[in-house]
């Protein structure tokens, strides 16, 4: 098969892509996954995953025990962000409860807090953090401080004006106004996911060839090759499509992401990225097989940078310049971008067609691999 | 039992010859890791240093200049570019050239200097949450201190709050992640190692010859187990060495506590592998179960998005998994010093997993037997 020169016929690509369906719709471990499972993933980590940090735990070492030190602790739980856990007696108690990591944040009111405070000088406030989770003690200091200057504007405000800062910081958040996680999260998560879902949903249709041992009927019919890879990704397109198309929709429903993209802009460029992640699929698959070397390498280089250097987590533009470069060739990098940005920014081509581009390349490439390794498996 | 040791020996030596058969495999086995490591080290990173600012300096003045000069001082925030249109800033935020836009309008020296209150405007492109809230807080600070530096402004808070940050003083998120990559590496290799074992014993049809040699399902699992188990901890050891030497995470605790620990994570996650191994019927199958399994592992572990930020259901299905309990282990170790007197129950955790699932893997090769 796969006779060089042969012009790729539509009557016979049509015959294998038809051929696959009525395999896949004998094959209920496959319509589970093509169907049933991203629906599933996205509900199940869209709901799980946050990185919203409230419900701190807050442990208070309190000495002066006055009127001004419990309003002060009023002044935290009543923020909504910190969960007073333990009041410990002593210093060695709070240490325990850090290292445990029981408690985040350990108040230390000394005993003179209300009486310096009532007399006009400055009142000494202290405050164990635990920094080890550098993100989360960053956000949960950044709110003990709010608490603190908002209490101290009180107390000001009782013996005399407030004095006004001399310049005024105006901060407006674009895009995700309420910096909400969630909102972060979810179209990243439709990104990663498809990935994954499209390498393995693309594993079952060459594991069924062998399985049933059709792959040998397949050589010896006159398709070509082209015609065979092409043939098997037509209705994991239209699947992957359904698949983008209801994750995106639980994203808006359930996780009230807004939408503010073109919809028809979302399935082209989504179409471009599946043929892509459909065809590096095949290929691990055909390769699996025969080489697992092959396997292991391609599932380092695929698999883990798809979480880490997609900007999925970890933002790409506070990474070092190397890692930027690198995080280039990562094709989940460019359709998390352009997810956010169909999502968030509702942005068009104007803006995101370099990562559009990048994706066709990704997408020829794929194909590309898939048809090489074909040639391999059967020739 | 002295017939079931050699027994268990010399599958132990087939596996590390057929391990090591393919010299390429040597450096998958332990380049590999290194490099991810390396790499993914530099990327687990969620401190905004450099973060990229736009500016849009209207009033061009050595006031203007140095409140720009303050932000980048700090570290914080690189100045990516400048431009003259506010129109102009937008279009860079929607592209995502910048995360943040800094906006000084006319008149701003004029306004600080007659004690108007000049305003600064930032606009802060909210789509990476995470960044954009610790930055957008940096960026108040740094301009209201700004403001305050200026002679003659001291105001004197009635509050002297001074919060003092244990275990990670600089709040450096490296400190943090790098420790949890190398846990996340590890499992990695430990699955990838065994899924495909017993299934391509199964596809090449040695795995007959196993079973009618007189190795017990329990030798099996043995003899398969401990290659791999002295490969895995010499990657852990390796990786550890990377993370203290070459990003210069302080380990703080005992590194034999360290290596302690992992035993039995290793076992619990070749143990899964095993497990992975023995219900698929191809290695196709087992990798994609590899992919499955490893998806919920890795996003409920607490190592990009934390437990504490998890819904309550979540946080308890959390503590069946090995890695969750592992990276507390490795935080504890690396970041707080902390020994066996605090981190007891999750050690205790793992050896129980790791127990459960040999069992489990020992019963499936069991019972594929009859």
């Amino acid at each position: 098969m796969g006779r060089p020169g042969v012009r790729l016929s539509p009557a016979r690509l049509l015959a294998v892509a038809r051929k696959e369906v009525i395999q896949l719709r004998r094959d209920p471990r496959s319509l589970i996954m093509a169907f049933v499972l991203p629906v599933l993933l996205v509900l199940l980590f869209g709901y799980a995953i946050s990185f919203d940090v409230d419900r701190i735990g807050l442990a208070v070492l309190d000495r002066d025990n006055g009127a001004s030190s419990r309003a002060l602790v009023d002044g935290f739980r009543r923020s909504g962000y910190f969960d007073l856990v333990d009041r410990p007696a002593s210093p060695g108690a709070a240490e325990r409860l850090l290292e445990r990591g029981s408690a985040r944040l350990v108040l230390v009111i000394p005993p003179d807090f209300g009486a310096s405070l009532g007399a006009g000088r400055p009142a000494p406030l202290q405050a164990l953090v635990d920094g080890s989770d550098a993100n989360g003690a960053g956000i949960a200091l950044a709110y003990a401080e709010a608490v603190v200057a908002d209490f101290a504007r009180r107390a000001a405000g009782r013996g005399g004006p407030a004095a006004k800062p001399p310049l005024r910081p105006e901060i407006r958040v674009w895009y995700n106004e309420r910096l909400d996680s969630r909102r972060m999260i979810v179209p990243g998560l439709i990104a990663v996911l498809m990935m994954i879902i499209a390498a393995m949903l693309t594993s079952l249709t060459i594991a069924r060839e062998w399985e049933r041992g059709t792959m040998e009927q397949l050589a010896a019919t006159p398709v070509a090759r082209a015609e065979v890879v092409l043939g098997k990704l037509l209705p994991y397109l239209a699947i992957g499509l359904i698949d983008v198309f209801s994750t995106a929709a639980i994203g808006r429903v359930v996780f009230e992401v807004p939408y503010r993209g073109d919809v028809l802009l979302l399935g082209a460029i989504s179409f471009v990225f599946l043929v892509g992640a459909f065809g590096l699929g095949m290929f691990i698959s055909a390769v699996v097989k025969s080489q697992l070397l092959a396997t292991q390498v391609s599932m380092l280089v695929s698999y883990l940078p798809g979480f880490l250097l997609s900007g999925f987590a970890f933002d790409v533009a506070t990474m070092p310049l190397p890692l930027r470069a690198l995080s280039a060739v990562v094709p989940a990098r460019h359709y998390v971008t352009i997810l956010r940005g169909l999502f968030l920014k509702g942005v068009g081509l104007e803006a995101l067609w370099p990562e559009a581009l990048a994706l066709l390349v990704f997408a020829g490439l794929g194909l590309g691999l898939a048809v090489r390794a074909f040639r391999k498996e059967t020739g | 039992m002295r017939l079931a040791l050699r027994r268990i020996g010399h599958l132990v030596r087939k596996e590390l010859r057929q391990l090591f058969r393919d010299p390429r495999m040597a450096r998958v086995i332990f380049v590999a890791p290194a490099v991810q490591l390396v790499v993914f080290g530099y990327a687990v990173n969620t401190d905004v240093r450099g973060t990229p600012v736009l500016l849009l300096d209207r009033d061009r003045t050595a006031a203007s200049r140095a409140l720009v000069q303050s932000l980048t001082a700090s570290g914080y925030f690189r100045i990516v570019g400048e431009v003259g249109r506010p129109g102009e800033l937008v279009r860079a935020l929607d592209r995502g050239e910048a995360t943040l836009a800094l906006e000084i309008s006319r008149g701003f020296a004029r306004d600080l200097a007659r004690g108007r209150e000049p305003a600064v405007q930032i606009l802060v492109d909210g789509t990476s949450s995470n960044t954009a809230n610790v930055a957008q807080g940096h960026a108040a600070r740094l301009v209201t201190e700004f403001g305050l530096r200026r002679p003659g402004r001291a105001v004197e808070s009635p509050v002297d709050f001074r919060p003092r940050v244990w275990y990670n003083p600089t709040l450096a998120s490296r400190v943090y992640n790098v420790p949890a990559v190398a846990g996340v590496i590890i499992m990695l290799m430990c699955l990838m190692l065994t899924a495909l074992s017993v299934v391509r014993e199964r596809e090449m049809g040695t795995l007959e010859q196993l079973m009618v040699s007189p190795l017990r399902p329990a030798e099996l699992v043995i003899g398969k187990t401990i290659p791999v188990a002295l490969v895995a901890l010499a990657d852990l050891v390796l990786v550890t060495a990377i993370a203290v030497l070459w990003f210069g995470i302080p380990l703080k605790g005992s590194p034999l506590l360290l290596v302690g620990a992992s035993l039995p994570y290793i076992l619990a996650g070749l143990g899964t592998g095993l497990l992975i191994s023995g219900v698929s019927n191809t290695q196709q199958e087992a990798y994609m179960t590899m992919f499955l399994v490893f998806l919920p592992a890795m996003l409920l572990s607490g190592f990009m998005f934390p437990v504490s930020s998890m819904p309550a259901v979540f946080q308890w299905i959390t503590l069946v998994n090995p890695i969750r309990h592992f990276l507390e282990v490795v935080r504890g170790v690396f970041l707080k010093g902390v020994g066996l007197e605090v981190l007891w129950p999750q050690v205790l955790a793992l050896t129980g997993m790791a127990a459960a699932l040999l069992w489990a893997a020992t019963r499936r090769f069991g019972a594929t037997r009859h």
